[in-house]
């Protein structure tokens, strides 16, 4: 059906949707107007309940960086799936990515390992097409496979070559050399200018000051990995939105057999999505060998994020922007863990008060199951606030879990994968 | 195309699928400096003792329930990714309601049996749940309920479980009692004359736990109704609900059964070894039990020579380490077995497709012959 179809507009969420008729206010200017209220509300509950670090610019900078990784395997899932090509295996392919950027980083420099990265992680999804698309393998079953040699694979491998090199089994040597940073002149302090925003941000106003963290988080200090990163979310966008080659990559996603009878070669594409997934992951890896911090790469590093990338496309309904913000939104979890326990409290009250806001409009357009579900967790949030004077450590490890189990329980009729995802294609076979 | 033909092409396919991975992990030895035939031979010898059969034994007890309640579901088309999670929290609950309750042993083991599978069926019950009601995907809840299980299950384990009196640095549960536990097979077997010394090697009895959930998984697919609605919805959905299958009731019972089995995997472990759940209980059996499932094509019968396989490949690689070899090359193995596997299935199921396809029109051949107006 896409194959033949106009494109589809690109920002906004709602209005390929059934909702199409409803929706009158440009997309750019809702999502500006959420994230106002959610700043607004973060400001809020950052003086009510004494959350001191939600929104200062450590806390951003680290949600950015925690992200990066999330959003780069996200990205990685996202063209495989617009290509109707599953990729569990996108855990794998970054634990590729990551040994890989490590060996060739410290053999012959940061930006090989970059590179590096790129190609294992495209290797693994070589194998991953290879099962799926030409053998027509269950693409969850050889997903399940990739996961399986990924890790036994590096780590024979590091036994093999680390020792001598000065690391073990399940530790790279470091890694010398930098890829860079960059801030932003005279808004955060790049190269030798004022930094206004952290002058604001010590004034501590309520509002201007949680504005100021949080751009001057989203403004300094950003390797030159995580540009790279956040660049490839509009970069993304318009190669499978504004280009002839995404646009038949999509086609195949959604309706192979159409795309097939119109000319497209539906394996070529499905190859290049799921080439490009697996490269995508290996940056993702690549970037915590990287930019994350100790330029070594660790056994065991990715820590499931390949999954949790798989949850950012779930939540991110397939696009782009809303990979990039569900991969910030479990950075920012994960980041307020690490830095600030309270914090994480008082993210119970912020939840409490953003669930009554979708209770409100649930309410307004009669979604009785879903109001009832997200009545229950408003109370059930407010509650634990409440009574309790801290969250445990386990809890907001299972957060993104959690959250990606709501989301699509309660908008699983908004969600809209591509239609064909999933799909053993063959090529002469019926629909 | 004949049935023993037919049978002949099932065989081949795993064969060739060992044949493609013994020939992958022979490259990556030769390219990483290590003699292949040498390394096969150590892999060999060191499991001919006795100590070594008993623990390919027992490594292959958890994976054969493991592959069996993967199977369950996967019959269905239902891709229950989330036996992992399933059996970490049953484990954890068998444990602590084991050791909290004193009963004889007649009662005291199956009512732990039955804590383990209640809650292994809850865990996968929420993902077979939210499957029918908010159709949501079940591979991507059962991942999400994985990591879940994980955060929970730490969470109930320091927080709430753990042995107090602890002085070791293992966080554990308190110890199920001796009447919890099930006795090794050692006397049984020493009685029949094979000599296993209890001293070294014990052989889990829950090898009679696995056969009988082998053999009830077995009839209810092949010899029950409900297995044949089961299975004919995983090859062809819509025919089935066309015909009556209530799909929607069948996808939640085959997740609680899938769920429940899956319950049982901890068990082996817990009640022949360690008698209390740790931090450091073994995981990932679940995706282990995936790829045995699979390379047992979902069959009770096949799945026990995959976990026997894939429990020699653990154990014998496990000497490698001795030779200077990374014991991890057993991974390689795996992956590439399981894939191979995956594979030449696919390409045997498409030729027996061409084949019948071929029988097919070559009737049609014969059918034209007949005069137009005779047929309807």
């Amino acid at each position: 059906m896409t194959a033949t179809s106009s494109l589809p507009p690109p920002l906004t969420e709602t209005r390929t949707g059934p909702t199409a008729a409803r929706t009158a206010i440009p997309g750019a200017v809702r999502w500006m107007v959420v994230a106002g209220a959610a700043l607004v509300t973060l400001s809020i509950v950052r003086v009510v309940a004494n959350g001191g670090d939600l929104t200062s610019s450590g806390t951003t900078g680290a949600t950015i960086r925690l992200a990066a990784p999330i959003l780069l395997a996200g990205l990685g899932g996202l063209v495989a799936e617009r290509a109707g090509v599953i990729n569990i295996g996108l855990e794998g392919m970054m634990i590729l990515g990551a040994w890989t950027s490590a060996f060739f980083g410290y053999e012959y420099g940061v930006w090989v390992g970059l590179l590096a990265g790129f190609v294992a992680g495209a290797l693994g999804g070589l194998v991953h097409a290879i099962a799926t698309v030409s053998f027509g393998v269950d693409h969850i079953v050889s997903g399940v496979a990739i996961n399986f040699i990924a890790p036994g694979l590096v780590r024979f491998l590091a036994g093999e070559y680390f020792p001598q090199r000065g690391g073990s089994i399940s530790n790279s040597p470091q890694v010398t050399g930098n890829l860079g940073s960059f801030s932003v002149p005279f808004l955060s302090g790049g190269y030798g200018t004022p930094d206004a925003l952290g002058r604001i941000e010590s004034w501590d106003w309520f509002f201007v000051s949680d504005a100021a963290g949080i751009l001057k988080g989203a403004t300094s200090g950003l390797s030159t990995f995580t540009l790279l990163a956040f660049g490839l979310v509009p970069a993304l966008w318009f190669f499978l939105w504004h280009t002839r080659l995404g646009l038949r990559l999509r086609s195949v996603g959604e309706h192979p057999w159409s795309a097939d009878s119109l000319g497209v070669p539906v394996y070529r594409m499905k190859y290049l999505g799921v080439l490009l997934s697996g490269g995508l992951a290996g940056l993702g890896g690549a970037y915590l060998v990287l930019a994350a911090g100790a330029n070594i790469y660790r056994e065991g590093m990715t820590a499931n994020r390949g999954f949790i990338a798989l949850a950012a496309v779930v939540v991110g309904n397939w696009r782009p922007l809303g990979v990039m913000f569900a991969s910030l939104l479990f950075g920012f979890g994960f980041a307020l863990q690490l830095r600030d326990k309270d914090s994480v409290h008082a993210l119970l009250l912020f939840a409490a008060i953003a669930g009554l806001m979708l209770l409100i409009l649930l309410v307004q357009r009669r979604h009785v199951t879903s109001a009832g579900i997200v009545a229950a967790g408003v109370g059930g949030a407010f509650v634990w606030w409440v009574v309790s004077d801290s969250v445990p450590d386990d809890f907001i490890f299972i957060t993104p879990y959690v959250l990606t189990l709501v989301v699509a329980t309660v908008a699983s009729g908004r969600l809209r994968p591509p239609a064909a995802d999933g799909v053993r294609w063959r090529k002469g076979q019926a629909v | 195309v004949s049935r023993a033909q037919r049978i002949l092409w099932t065989l081949a396919a795993p064969a060739a699928a060992v044949v493609i991975a013994l020939t992958v992990t022979s490259v990556v030895l030769l390219l990483t400096g290590n003699d292949p035939i040498d390394t096969y031979r150590t892999m060999w010898s060191s499991t001919t003792n006795r100590a070594s059969i008993a623990k390919i034994i027992n490594r292959a007890i958890p994976l054969y329930i493991s592959a069996l309640a993967a199977a369950v579901a996967f019959r269905m088309n239902l891709f229950n990714i989330g036996v992992d999670g399933q059996y970490r929290i049953a484990a954890l609950m068998a444990a602590v309601v084991g050791a909290a309750v004193s009963l004889p042993p007649v009662l005291h083991v199956p009512l732990i049996l039955l804590v383990a599978m209640s809650a292994g069926a809850f865990w996968a019950g929420i993902a077979g749940a939210l499957k029918v009601t908010r159709n949501v995907n079940v591979v991507i809840s059962t991942i999400m309920l994985n990591s879940i299980a994980t955060g929970v299950g730490a969470y109930l384990l320091t927080e709430h479980f753990r042995e107090v009196s602890d002085q070791t640095n293992t966080t554990r549960t308190p110890e199920i009692p001796e009447s919890g536990r099930i006795p090794a097979l050692n006397r049984l077997l020493n009685w029949f004359g094979l000599d296993f010394d209890p001293q070294f090697e014990v052989v889990f009895g829950a090898v009679v736990l696995a056969a009988l959930v082998g053999i009830a998984v077995h009839v209810m697919l092949f010899r029950t109704r409900f297995g044949f609605e089961l299975r004919a919805s995983g090859v062809n959905p819509s025919a089935s609900r066309a015909a009556g299958v209530a799909t929607r009731s069948m996808e939640m019972k085959a997740m609680l059964i899938s769920g429940g089995i899956a319950g049982l995997v901890g068990i082996p472990q817990l009640l022949g070894e360690f008698h209390e759940f740790r931090d450091t209980f073994p995981s990932a059996l679940g995706f282990n039990g995936i790829g045995v499932a699979l390379l047992g094509r979902n069959n009770p019968i096949g799945i026990v020579f995959g976990a026997l396989l894939w429990a020699f490949l653990e154990q014998s690689t496990a000497a490698l380490a001795l030779q200077g070899i990374t014991p991890e090359i057993s991974f390689i193995m795996k992956g590439t077995v399981l894939l191979s596997v995956v594979i030449a299935y696919e390409v045997v199921a498409r030729r027996q497709e061409a084949a019948q396809t071929a029988a097919v029109s070559s009737h049609t051949v014969v059918d034209s012959r007949v005069p137009a107006g005779a047929t309807a």
